[in-house]
């Protein structure tokens, strides 16, 4: 899609399919969930990639397998051009301290005993390559570039405002000099007057690090706010990946359509036609054939949809598109 | 009664609810007065600690212990509530004015069919016959298009399409075919595909009953979509209140247009986005004048020390509008 060997992350085909076991049967399968289902895509250095889509559709599952929390049952994620579950011990730290997550929910994310300042610091204290002395003077510095001051270091996550926390965590994702960090919805926890300080946080940090973002957020606003390049997910597949005003603008897939369509108008003036689907989203024990959104689509063109799968094409330079709409 | 007082459903005058708590007396709704016409949609907006769902709970009367009432008045249909007894409020609660919860999830107890949950609501509403109640389920879940009813009424929630559930919790809050419906709207994260349907399900329980309608949210976008009217609140006090097209057109007040500009839109793209410094005042320590003020891009000393009074303008569209700000008014200071 783009020049691979400057993508800080890559994953070609990736796929993650989690066996359904029923108590009583004692662990015999009763089939599979596909929750990603050979997925392709890539995120440059400075850039953030968004992954849109409902409840089930696969995003979280893609966080994990970046943050190799999960192992794939096909297909490979590179990092720098190495598989991620081919490196070995010294390349896994490097890896590890590389790829950090701030996560939705700062009030179960961080330790309510530790202090700000051992919290901030303590993936530096684990990996015990830096000096004491230094330590304070880093935790100091990432405070800083979170907007923080430096005699919040001796608070507890409980003395500080929702706001705030998500800031700590963020200053604890970066005081490792990360290339990557996976946002899981970082701002919906928060109020709407905090959100936009958080958001701009994110913006700014990755400015002055080129640092890059793989998010997730089920607010399309935050995404077009926030993203650079935006995949639109359905039953575990990328069914349209473009960059970010592209996507908007040029939406092709009618998936994404609908979806963007039922996103709220920002002022009462704007009228939007939202397309109501047809239905609920299959279960991905149980996957329709072809394409997996033929039962649902306003535009199934009948047996070609309902038995061949359609592949992701470019239709426009980085515009790539899952649809036989697009022959 | 003049002819705008009998269109009027709902009247709150100078409402005051405190939480009698350790830390002292949380002022979390600080005198707030609105009223509410039939078949109109009203939304209230705040963040956390605004007062916005003490205001709801104050008027049905469900408050948090240590909460209180301390002032005011709710009048519904000429009905004074905040002087009623206990099982005077258990016959308005949910019969004349009801609430809905936009997760359908926790609204329903998984262990018995709708069915069962529906006859539930209509028993305690009208004690009649099992059959009569059952017949009466299935006419409330067909009226708010669940289809196939007869079999529907017997299903248990998890056998039901998050949509369906949805529509069955719009059911029970309307079985006692209430004159105020109160939806409040928690901050979790909901796709915007089931947010979508629910709003499709208010407007059809609208268009269908001519209920009024108070919206609990911190969602300019829901505002924007559902509301004809809409009140904006900051640590217990409202601070702007309008019709929709006006407040969105024409704010006046700096935290309502702080809010706005804060929120990413998919409309367009934003180079920047407005961001508000700080964080809402403790409740327990408000500052003296102002709430907004030590927030405000444009306070000046005046805001520290005096709250500003409500100044009114005339709107084109005459309903009119609200805010209490030094500044509102004055088009020099943008």
């Amino acid at each position: 899609m783009s020049d691979r060997t400057t993508d800080v992350i890559a994953a070609n085909g990736l796929t993650k399919h989690f066996p359904v076991k029923a108590g009583v049967t004692f662990g015999r399968s009763h089939g599979v969930v596909k929750a990603v289902d050979g997925v392709d895509f890539s995120i440059g250095h400075g850039k953030t990639l968004a992954l849109v889509g409902e409840s089930g559709c696969g995003k979280t599952t893609i966080t994990r397998l970046t943050l190799r929390l999960e192992t794939p049952s096909g297909g490979e994620i590179l990092w720098n051009g190495e598989d991620i579950h081919a490196l070995d011990r010294a390349d896994l730290k490097r890896y590890r301290r590389s790829v950090q997550a701030v996560f939705q929910d700062p009030w179960s994310s961080l330790n309510p005993r530790m202090r700000v300042k051992e919290l901030v610091a303590e993936s530096l204290i684990t990996a015990r390559d830096t000096p004491r002395r230094e330590i304070e003077d880093r935790v100091a510095a990432v405070l800083e570039d979170v907007g923080l001051q430096r005699d919040r270091m001796r608070s507890f996550p409980h003395e500080v405002s929702g706001g705030q926390r998500q800031r700590i965590a963020v200053a604890a994702a970066l005081i490792s000099n990360p290339q990557v960090i996976v946002l899981d919805e970082p701002v919906s926890a928060l109020d709407v007057s905090i959100r936009s300080q958080i958001m701009n946080l994110f913006k700014d940090i990755q400015e002055k690090y080129q640092v890059s973002y793989l998010l997730v957020a089920h607010d399309l606003g935050t995404t077009r706010y926030m993203a650079d390049q935006i995949a639109v997910m359905y039953l575990g597949k990328i069914v349209e990946i473009a960059p970010t005003e592209t996507l908007f603008e040029e939406t092709q897939h009618p998936y994404s359509q609908a979806l963007l369509s039922s996103a709220l108008p920002s002022h009462p003036d704007i009228e939007r036609n939202t397309i109501i689907l047809k239905g609920e989203v299959p279960s991905p024990l149980n996957p329709p054939p072809g394409c997996p959104f033929h039962p649902r689509c306003p535009h199934s063109m009948g047996t070609r949809c309902e038995v061949e799968v359609p592949i992701l094409k470019e239709i426009a330079p980085n515009h790539f598109s899952a649809c036989h709409l697009n022959d | 009664m003049s002819s705008k007082d009998q269109d009027t459903v709902l009247e709150v005058k100078e409402l005051r609810t405190h939480l009698f708590t350790k830390m002292g007396v949380i002022k979390a709704v600080d005198g707030v007065t609105f009223d509410l016409k039939r078949g109109e949609t009203l939304g209230i907006v705040g963040e956390s600690g605004s007062g916005k769902s003490m205001t709801a709970m104050s008027l049905f009367r469900l408050l948090p212990s240590g909460g209180r009432t301390v002032s005011g008045s709710v009048n519904l249909e000429g009905e004074e509530l905040l002087t009623k007894s206990e099982s005077e409020m258990r016959r308005i609660r949910g019969r004349r004015m009801s609430m809905i919860l936009q997760d359908p999830q926790s609204s329903l107890d998984p262990v018995f069919t709708v069915g069962t949950q529906l006859m539930e609501a209509l028993r305690i509403q009208d004690p009649a016959p099992r059959k009569e109640l059952r017949k009466r389920a299935v006419d409330i879940l067909r009226s708010v298009n669940v289809a196939d009813p007869e079999r529907r009424v017997d299903s248990y929630p998890h056998q039901m399409s998050g949509g369906m559930k949805q529509r069955v919790v719009g059911g029970i809050a309307i079985s006692g075919q209430p004159t105020v419906l109160v939806a409040d709207e928690p901050t979790t994260a909901l796709d915007v595909t089931i947010q979508s349907q629910y709003m499709n399900l208010l407007n059809e329980i609208k268009e269908a009953t001519n209920l009024s309608i108070i919206f609990i949210t911190h969602d300019m976008g829901i505002v924007a979509s559902m509301c004809d009217r809409v009140m904006v609140m900051y640590s217990g006090r409202i601070v702007e209140s309008g019709s929709v097209r006006e407040i969105f057109n024409n704010p006046q007040h700096p935290y309502t247009k702080a809010l706005m500009a804060s929120v990413p839109t998919i409309d367009r793209t934003t180079e920047r986005l407005f961001s508000i410094e700080g964080t809402p005042p403790p409740l327990w320590d408000l500052p003296e004048g102002c709430r907004f003020a030590p927030r405000c891009p444009v306070a000046m000393d005046r805001c520290m020390e005096e709250y500003p009074p409500t100044v009114s303008f005339v709107a084109p569209d005459e309903v009119s509008h609200e805010a209490a700000c030094w500044l509102a008014g004055d088009t020099d200071h943008e």
